[in-house]
């Protein structure tokens, strides 16, 4: 079966992880901007970033005919700097229109900090001002249920943000009615100790349904797996879901969010093929 | 998208429960195995634990969630919040 990852980190990958992913059915992902490993010097570092994103992933992934898209911002853990984090939104505006940029991501909160809040709330001011789409990071662990209560606060708060323009990533049981009840899309990272098991996953799509909600990898330079996603597959299948509903989750519903990013152009036939699979239920 | 019938449910992850709960019970062991574990009584985060292990007992429901609250920090509503510009 074909699909998306919607969140992985393969700046961070070996090629032969691509390769794998292609071998499993990976047709798209997306990258969105995050924490290297250590905390950056300047914003002129995060220019080599961006262009490492914009420029050089999407051809290494290319050889794999995976298409690669990215998300650019300063990501919440360096964004206790805030005089950094200025510098580098100010740099954002000149990487936004090239045409595999789907928008301002991943933004969110680390340690709930008021610096975070601050530069939060920025990324979202520079995302209503250049009409972007928003992928939200919310916080690990015992810091993400607060976390995600502020970042829904501060989004209620603007009446600028279109809800259902917005992504909030890494939900996990306790969090996940409060992205889709306030009408934003969200995703489950698939991700070893600290986040959500596939087979976990599985069981809040049991609870909350198919509808805005996505599964991603969030594959990095931690101890994680860049074949999460097909093992959810493999997990849904094994407890008889459909394959219209596997397929909603790991294609239709990834792209459906994607297109809308003012920029987006479909690929050859994606836009047939997705519209005559909801319409009825596939025989794959 | 239905969950799997129960006595299916049961058939399927009887095994991994067992291996989990296995496991959950062998941290605590090594725990107390250890020097000094007489200093980890008044810990809070095996307090923590032993409150999620109260909510297994439970047949309510929610498990997952409830646990997952254990281990959050408090969110205070009346947090001051950055204006939008």
């Amino acid at each position: 079966m074909n699909y998306i990852d919607p969140h992985i980190h393969m700046i961070s990958r070996v090629t032969d992880d691509y390769q794998r992913m292609a071998y499993s059915g990976c047709v798209a992902l997306s990258e969105p901007a995050f924490w290297a490993g250590f905390d950056r010097g300047s914003a002129e570092g995060f220019r080599d970033y961006f262009h490492h994103l914009t420029e050089v992933e999407p051809k290494r992934a290319a050889q794999f005919n995976i298409r690669h898209y990215s998300w650019l911002c300063i990501n919440a853990k360096e964004a206790e700097n805030v005089k950094l984090s200025r510098e580098v939104i100010a740099v954002i505006p000149e990487y936004l229109q090239n045409p595999n940029v789907l928008g301002i991501g991943e933004i969110g909160l680390n340690k709930n900090t008021r610096n975070e809040a601050t530069v939060f709330q920025e990324h979202v001011d520079l995302a209503m001002k250049t009409n972007e789409l928003i992928l939200i990071h919310t916080p690990h662990l015992e810091d993400k249920y607060m976390g995600t209560r502020m970042i829904i606060d501060m989004l209620k708060n603007d009446k600028r943000v279109k809800p259902e323009r917005v992504l909030i990533d890494h939900v996990e049981e306790h969090t996940v009615r409060l992205a889709l009840d306030g009408g934003f899309w969200c995703a489950m990272t698939l991700y070893p100790t600290t986040k959500c098991s596939p087979q976990r996953a599985v069981d809040i799509l049991e609870m909350v349904g198919t509808d805005r909600i996505m599964a991603n990898s969030a594959g990095d330079w931690g101890k994680s797996d860049p074949l999460a996603v097909p093992e959810m597959i493999q997990e849904m299948k094994r407890r008889g879901h459909s394959e219209s509903s596997i397929r909603r989750i790991v294609y239709e519903n990834p792209l459906t969010f994607w297109r809308q990013c003012a920029r987006w152009q479909d690929w050859p036939g994606a836009e047939k093929e997705t519209s005559r699979r909801r319409g009825k239920p596939l025989a794959v | 998208m239905n969950p799997l019938p129960a006595p299916k449910a049961l058939d399927s992850f009887f095994l991994e429960a067992r291996a989990k709960l296995l496991d959950v019970a062998a941290i605590l062991d090594r725990i107390g195995r250890g020097k000094d574990a007489g200093g980890t009584g008044d810990d809070p985060r095996l307090e923590r634990i032993r409150k999620a292990l109260e909510v297994l007992h439970d047949q309510s429901g929610g498990r997952a969630e409830r646990i997952q609250q254990i281990f959050s920090r408090e969110y205070d509503s009346k947090w001051e919040r950055p204006q939008p510009r």
